[in-house]
């Protein structure tokens, strides 16, 4: 299987990455090279066993319902670059 | 010199206040003001900040209060959240991000009274195997500075090889502790999965990572997993156990050890001189009574596959969060998702954007099953091989690296066959397994790791082996002559 110019473009849409043209040529090269690789896992039978999302099995854990100690808004607020009124300040998502 | 001395061995001169921790402080912080602009293993020093915790670990001395490691110093991968000290993940995203708490593994350092040196380097969010994927520096391998000191975790490697530092903290996702332990000729510990608190960990790829230390020697290695371990109600994913405790570490005795080699390990991958300098130490093990014997666990091979879909899946939605927004770099636009778009164009590095790609592809619709879904079926299948093994085996034993440091700039440009270096460290990853390199010999004058994996919270039991086994090869056991 191999990957178009079209789908790396695609991708990084998906992946929120803005690439220029000589980093798509880069990217589809890669990616191919390790989508190459990876045939032998895509011919994997799937009844070879149950997949596993995690290395050890832990039941859920739940916290008491307690508020504990916090950041607080200043230390929150001071690494973000753009900061107005104790709110962090984003480019406007509904455009006029 | 005071730098000369183990961790252990230092812990003993300040129980005898025949040193104070200031000096040893000192004489570090001296030690990296003079060498480190030449080695690069330091991102950021804090000598003010560790000559105040040196002093507070010295009254903590005095008045009889003190942990076996206060007052011994030590170095923490740039991936680990430091309150008030600059947190960078060798990333430009991250560039003057200074994390408004503490990871837990650096709550606990601070409560033992162990002062903090500094940062290390390592690849850009820990993905690499060289540590060349920094966006800021080169750390070079005190064996031979033309080559790298491995990766992800170089830096807390190579500082402890050029005596930089006695200890340091790593993070190991595919084998970031071990694999630059083994060549730069250190010891590099991965506990299980769950017993060391991710919590202030920078997240890579959440179901692998885990912290672990990096020193001279194993019994170091004992005493700084016994502070950072632990339950921690702030990582979901923490075991309940108690902290690691090894009790009577020099008594271990090999004799009946049971010790497993998968040949799949010990493959046309490994290097000749690998492959020479690990069966010289097999060789010594049985001498010493261990039982030795080759065994074949076969969806070792898939390792590198399995790997490279699951670590960057979960990356390239751990690294979601770096929009620009709460914390970062952020580049501007008017349009709020074209702000993003360029906020980790610019922010990220070359090898970051292509794993997250390669994530985001294999978890897109129509490639989920054929890529995502089989990898976690060959992980939960490779874990089982594993699992059974442990019933019959003490330890699997193979090199940590099929190679030895390979130079600067010799496989940069050939991304794919550095992630095939990974093949032997993987798969304790993929199952959680506790493990660790030692030096076991050398190989054209460079370092070779030994790599011991043991079943699932058998920490205890592994650190006591692996002593064993570096007690056995005391020629493996010295730093590069040009630091010492």
């Amino acid at each position: 299987m191999s990957i178009s110019l079209d789908e790396v473009r695609h991708v990084a849409q998906l992946a929120r990455l803005e690439l220029d043209e000589s980093e798509v040529l880069a990217l589809q090269g890669e990616l191919n090279s390790l989508l190459g690789h990876l045939v032998d896992i895509s011919q994997i039978k799937a009844s070879l066993g149950e997949p596993v999302t995690h290395a050890v099995s832990l039941r859920n854990i739940w916290a008491e319902d307690i508020v504990g100690e916090t950041l607080g808004r200043d230390n929150s607020l001071r690494n973000a670059a753009l900061v107005k009124a104790g709110l962090f300040v984003v480019p406007a998502i509904i455009e006029d | 010199m005071i730098t000369d001395l183990t961790a252990s061995e230092l812990s003993e001169a300040l129980s005898k206040k025949s040193v104070s921790s200031v000096e040893i402080t000192t004489a570090y912080l001296n030690e990296i003001e003079s060498r480190d602009s030449d080695m690069g293993c330091f991102l950021a020093v804090d000598p003010k900040g560790a000559l105040e915790q040196a002093k507070n670990a010295d009254a903590l001395i005095a008045s009889g209060g003190a942990h076996p490691l206060t007052g011994v110093p030590i170095a923490i991968k740039d991936n680990i959240s430091t309150e008030l000290l600059e947190t960078t993940c060798a990333s430009k995203m991250l560039k003057g991000y200074i994390p408004p708490f503490d990871a837990t593994v650096v709550k606990l350092l601070k409560s033992a009274g162990m002062p903090i040196l500094g940062k290390t380097n390592m690849d850009e969010f820990a993905m690499g195997t060289s540590t060349e994927n920094s966006a800021f520096q080169v750390t070079r391998n005190p064996w031979d500075k033309s080559r790298c000191p491995g990766g992800s975790s170089g830096g807390s490697a190579a500082a402890i090889a050029a005596k930089l530092a006695p200890l340091s903290i790593g993070s190991d996702t595919g084998g970031s502790i071990r694999q630059p332990a083994a060549l730069c000729g250190t010891v590099g510990f991965k506990p299980t999965y769950g017993r060391c608190s991710r919590y202030g960990l920078v997240a890579f790829a959440s179901s692998l990572d885990q912290i672990g230390p990096l020193s001279r020697t194993v019994k170091d290695a004992a005493m700084l997993a016994e502070v950072i371990t632990g339950n921690d109600p702030l990582d979901s994913s923490s075991l309940p156990n108690n902290p690691i405790k090894v009790v009577g570490i020099e008594n271990v005795n090999l004799r009946g050890l049971k010790v497993a080699v998968p040949k799949e390990m010990m493959g046309e991958g490994i290097s000749q001189g690998v492959r020479q300098t690990f069966k010289e130490a097999m060789a010594r093990l049985q001498e010493e009574g261990a039982i030795v014997e080759e065994i074949s666990l076969p969806m070792i091979s898939y390792g590198v596959s399995t790997y490279y879909i699951i670590a960057p899946a979960e990356a390239s939605s751990n690294l979601a969060r770096f929009d620009g927004i709460r914390y970062g770099f952020r580049a501007e636009d008017k349009s709020h998702v074209r702000m993003v778009e360029k906020t980790r164009a610019q922010g990220f590095g070359h090898e970051v954007k292509a794993r997250i790609m390669i994530g985001t592809y294999v978890l897109s619709a129509g490639y989920y099953d054929a890529y995502y879904i089989k990898a976690q079926t060959v992980r939960s299948k490779m874990t089982a091989e594993f699992l059974e093994a442990f019933k019959k085996y003490d330890v699997i034993a193979s090199p940590t690296s099929p190679v030895v440091a390979f130079k600067l700039g010799e496989l940069i440009d050939d991304p794919m066959a550095l992630k095939l270096l990974d093949f032997c460290t993987i798969p304790a990853n993929m199952g959680g397994f506790p493990s660790i390199s030692i030096n076991c010999g050398f190989s054209e004058g460079l370092p070779v790791g030994l790599q011991f994996t043991s079943k699932p919270q058998s920490d205890e039991d592994l650190l006591r082996n692996a002593y064993g086994a570096e007690r056995s090869l005391p020629e493996a056991q010295k730093l590069p002559a040009s630091v010492g």
